[in-house]
């Protein structure tokens, strides 16, 4: 089936099969290769993209779903090849350690600071709840979620 | 504090960002970007995709193998056997243990999710197809799910692979003096008896394991790239295995997104991805879903304990006698040392001092998943801290003594270092007192007792658990540690370039611990070099020095302590040097912070910088050339930390949920090279700790299906059920570590599974509960109230 999916704001025209996921269509189709599969089947989240600006499991997702839709990817964060707030706090607060949550968490973290730029301890907790760490506890991915509100209600007031 | 202010403030500037300083992670530019490369993400031309067949069974003969529908699907190019692995003597595989695995079955299947059959084909949808349409056919057996079970005398062989094998032992091995051990107990007042089990656990790391196999068929040379903890040891296994020349071999180990202990062994499928890629002459890639992940990758724990402690009615310890019974599943693959078949479990005896003990354990085959894994822990050294801190928290209760008190008066004093232990091992350093009573003041422990008092008078249920563990790590002196005869050496090799620019490679391969800064960090204190000027190598054996790798948190106190060793090689070359460019005699110069200078006239000096550069540039007469060198460590001694972590949880009495409502863990690992980095290292651990103890269980039917083979029945905990945690230290560095480091990553997930479980058992004690088994669900601490009730 032909498809035409926007990624990071580049339009995208291919012919897949029914079945393919969108993350392998990502992955393999776009050789956008920062967009991880852990286990496909929704429970750790760590393919999460923004599906027109919200966020999906990709896995769970099929490539033909995308259709017409527009998509955000880790790779998409960057703008005007400047880190995003979500990017420069990450590595501020050490929110990552084997980094291959790390692209689902920030795209997840940037989603909930749109909507909420100050978000409690809680309020983060709940939002990356769909999204498994194994190697940092979470604590500085909530600091590091928190501190990406506070660098982009700076820039917006600047 | 236990620590000295050299050891606490850093000696450099924040520019230069040696020891102690809190340095930006410098891998983390690549991951937040997106840029990481990890081993999905590795494609090379001409690419196949390998999926595998499983067996539904635990334990069942294989009649016959139909591979007719795969093969005739449409870009199915090969179906593997182990029929046909045996022409290449490749259907079987050493295990880091010296057992043997199977690498397809041939005879039968021995778990549920045993490796059968292997599709080759254009595409990985494809693979999948291939592998849902070979037909086996198969004749069930009796099914052995327990190594109580396996010892029963009918119960059925399973390693009839094994010639003349009559049982189902893997191993057996003791320790301590037996003697000295009954006279402790015949001078007890009495008998403290824990058994428990420690369940069967399962690291799973986010990314999978994986490897893309390229063995070119005009050169010979195989390019494996593999999610390998241990690159250098898995180049050798591999020349042994499949008797491919050890120097046409390239390991390479690309990022890992997580290991703890995963990514140690060599598995099944990779080997038949490297097979598939000699026979076919094209790369192939395997990369596992995460139910192939849980079923059949290395497991851990699932120990079977019975730990008895001989005391006195005035609260001192005189022994300690310690029964394993291990299910080792169907092979015996622990990746351990040679002379340790139960890894290093004799360090059960503890923090405390007193003079007998013993240990003996055994390993059973079951109709399991094999493993024995050290999931975040140095050999089995998780199972003997839980077992002993669990244990003296009720010898506490049953003399009436508060277990803070109890630890005290039996721990191993400051004075006593270096200390050997009744089962043989000489700690290094510690002040264990010190820690618990920092812990105990962070926690206000006096208080909440009372608060706890006041609550019981309302009904309510808290409890206060502590753990004051001490681990081994560091693996290990070369005279007692090898892994299948390879010495548990490590190396570090750098190279300054001529504008003072540094590559330092290393025999290790980080997961996540942040090795590029960590060990940068240790050369710019060495030699003043920045951290942000110094470049860290790994995972490449064709350009990386040889040594054992990554896990046991071994790779600061071995390839760590490589990377000072040769960092001060290179600061003694260095002055030659200088002595030349400051026109003095080489006995007349010192080198500190990055500066040679002569003695006694400071303003006559050089920078390493340009040291470096002369090198290069105007080297003295007669001096090699060039700014590089390597180093092999081989520890001294082990390195023990240690610490004392506290948990304060209230338990629902209606529905037997626990919530963690404070954690504090104090941690003294020596001295910190990362403060920011080890803090990282402590809240993983202390989380993975938390995941055993309330909800990972990998468990199993009496047909041997295994539960807990996905995601949702393999409980991992989200940021929502995690604790809070909140860290103190201690510093007592390792004397005989270059830098006085121990090394942290594991500490947490061995030290505080027991302070939860304690917690839990500290709020029902009072109505006669003395052991909940891990995880410890609702359902069991509910079913623990009713029986005291009753």
């Amino acid at each position: 089936m032909e498809i035409t999916v926007t990624v990071n704001g580049t339009e995208h025209t291919a012919d897949v099969e029914p079945r393919t996921l969108l993350v392998d269509f990502i992955r393999t189709n776009l050789a956008l290769t920062g967009t991880h599969i852990g286990c496909d089947t929704t429970a750790c989240g760590v393919c999460t993209v923004l599906l027109d600006g919200t966020p999906v499991k990709s896995c769970t997702v099929f490539a033909v779903q995308a259709n017409g839709k527009s998509i955000t990817t880790v790779e998409g964060l960057k703008q005007n090849g400047e880190l995003a707030p979500i990017q420069a706090a990450f590595k501020e607060e050490h929110g990552l350690q084997c980094g291959f949550c790390t692209p689902a968490m920030m795209l997840v973290g940037s989603k909930l600071i749109e909507e909420n730029p100050s978000p409690t301890d809680d309020e983060v907790r709940w939002a990356i709840s769909g999204n498994l760490c194994r190697c940092t506890g979470y604590i500085n991915i909530v600091k590091s979620i928190q501190r990406a509100g506070e660098l982009t209600k700076a820039g917006s007031d600047a | 504090m236990t620590t000295t202010a050299d050891h606490r403030s850093p000696q450099t500037t924040p520019e230069v960002g040696g020891i102690g300083h809190s340095v930006k992670r410098h891998e983390d530019d690549r991951f937040i970007q997106g840029a990481g490369n990890y081993i999905d993400d590795i494609v090379l031309p001409g690419m196949l995709h390998m999926a595998l067949v499983r067996s539904p069974w635990a334990h069942a003969t294989i009649n016959s193998i139909d591979s007719s529908a795969a093969e005739a699907i449409d870009g199915v190019l090969a179906v593997v056997t182990g029929e046909l692995l045996a022409e290449y003597n490749l259907a079987w595989m050493p295990t880091m243990s010296g057992d043997t695995q199977a690498v397809l079955a041939t005879d039968k299947v021995r778990f549920q999710g045993q490796e059968v059959a292997a599709v080759i084909a254009t595409d990985p949808y494809i693979a999948k197809d291939g592998a849902d349409a070979v037909v086996v056919d198969y004749d069930p057996l009796p099914v052995i799910t327990s190594p109580l079970q396996g010892l029963e005398s009918d119960a059925p062989i399973i390693r009839t692979d094994k010639e003349d094998k009559t049982d189902n032992v893997a191993y057996e091995w003791s320790s301590g003096d037996t003697d000295l051990t009954a006279d402790a107990f015949a001078k007890a007042d009495r008998v403290v008896t824990l058994e428990t089990h420690y369940p069967r656990s399962h690291p799973s790391p986010l990314e999978t394991c994986g490897i893309v196999a390229d063995i070119n068929p005009v050169t010979g040379q195989a390019d494996l790239y593999m999610t390998s903890q241990a690159p250098h040891a898995h180049r050798t296994v591999f020349a042994l295995v499949a008797g491919l020349p050890e120097h046409k071999i390239r390991v390479i180990s690309p990022d890992i997104g997580g290991g703890f202990g995963n990514k140690v062994p060599v598995y099944p499928g990779y080997v038949v991805a490297t097979a598939a890629s000699l026979v076919i002459g094209k790369p192939v890639k395997w990369v596992e879903t995460r139910y192939e992940n849980l079923i059949s990758t290395g497991f851990a724990r699932d120990y079977h304990m019975k730990g008895e402690l001989a005391v006195t009615n005035d609260g001192k310890i005189l022994g300690l006698k310690v029964d394993l019974l291990s299910d080792q599943g169907a092979f015996y693959s622990d990746a351990q040392p040679t002379n340790f078949p139960a890894g290093l479990v004799g360090i059960v005896t503890g923090s405390y001092d007193y003079p007998a003990a013993q240990v003996s354990a055994k390993g059973v085959y079951t109709n399991k998943a094999p493993g024995g894994i050290a999931y975040r822990c140095s050999f089995r050294v998780t199972e003997a801290s839980y077992l002993i801190e669990r244990l003296v928290q009720n010898a506490a209760y049953e003399l009436e003594m508060d277990p803070a008190e109890f630890r005290a008066k039996n721990f191993i004093q400051p004075d006593q270092f270096p200390y050997e232990s009744p089962t043989g091992f000489v700690y290094d350093s510690g002040d264990y007192e010190t820690a618990m009573r920092l812990a105990m003041e962070m926690v206000g422990y006096e208080e909440l007792r009372a608060e706890q008092a006041k609550a019981r008078e309302e009904g309510r249920l808290i409890g206060i658990g502590m753990a004051s563990f001490t681990e081994v790590v560091g693996a290990g002196p070369s005279e007692e540690f090898d892994i299948l005869g390879l010495k548990m050496t490590d190396s570090a090799e750098l190279r300054v370039h001529p504008t003072g620019k540094a590559i330092l490679k290393l025999s290790v391969r980080s997961q996540g611990q942040g090795h590029e800064t960590t060990f940068a960090q240790i050369v710019a204190e060495e030699l003043g070099i920045p951290a942000g000027d110094v470049k860290v190598i790994e995972g490449d054996t064709d350009n990386t020095p040889y040594g054992l790798g990554t896990y046991a948190s071994r790779s600061t106190p071995t390839a760590g302590a490589a990377t000072s060793m040769v960092s001060r090689k290179l600061a003694e070359k260095g002055k030659d040097i200088a002595a030349h460019l400051l026109e003095a005699s080489v006995d007349d110069i010192e080198f500190a912070s990055g500066t040679y200078s002569v003695k006694g006239s400071p303003e006559s000096s050089v920078t390493i910088q340009d040291a470096v550069f002369a090198a290069y540039t105007n080297p003295p007469p007669g001096l090699e050339g060039g700014f590089e060198g390597v180093s092999y460590y081989d520890p001294p001694n082990m390195t023990y930390p240690f610490g004392t972590y506290i948990v304060v949880v209230e338990v629902d009495e209606g529905t037997g949920q626990w919530k963690v409502d404070r954690m504090i863990a104090v941690d003294d690992c020596g001295v910190r090279i990362n403060p920011m980095i080890v803090d990282g290292q402590i809240h993983g651990g202390l989380t993975e700790g938390f995941a055993m103890s309330n909800m990972q269980w990998i468990t199993f039917d009496e047909h041997g299906n295994c539960i807990g083979a996905h995601l949702d029945n393999y409980m991992i905990p989200t940021a929502w059920e995690t604790p809070r945690f909140e860290l103190g230290e201690t510093v007592t560095p390792s004397p005989h570590h270059p830098i006085g480091a121990k090394g942290v990553g594991e500490s947490a997930t061995v030290g505080s599974p027991a302070a939860y479980v304690n917690a839990v058992v500290d709020a029902l004690q009072h109505r006669g509960v003395t052991n909940i088994d891990m995880p410890v669900l609702p359902d069991r601490v509910w079913q623990a109230l009713q029986e005291s009730k009753a």
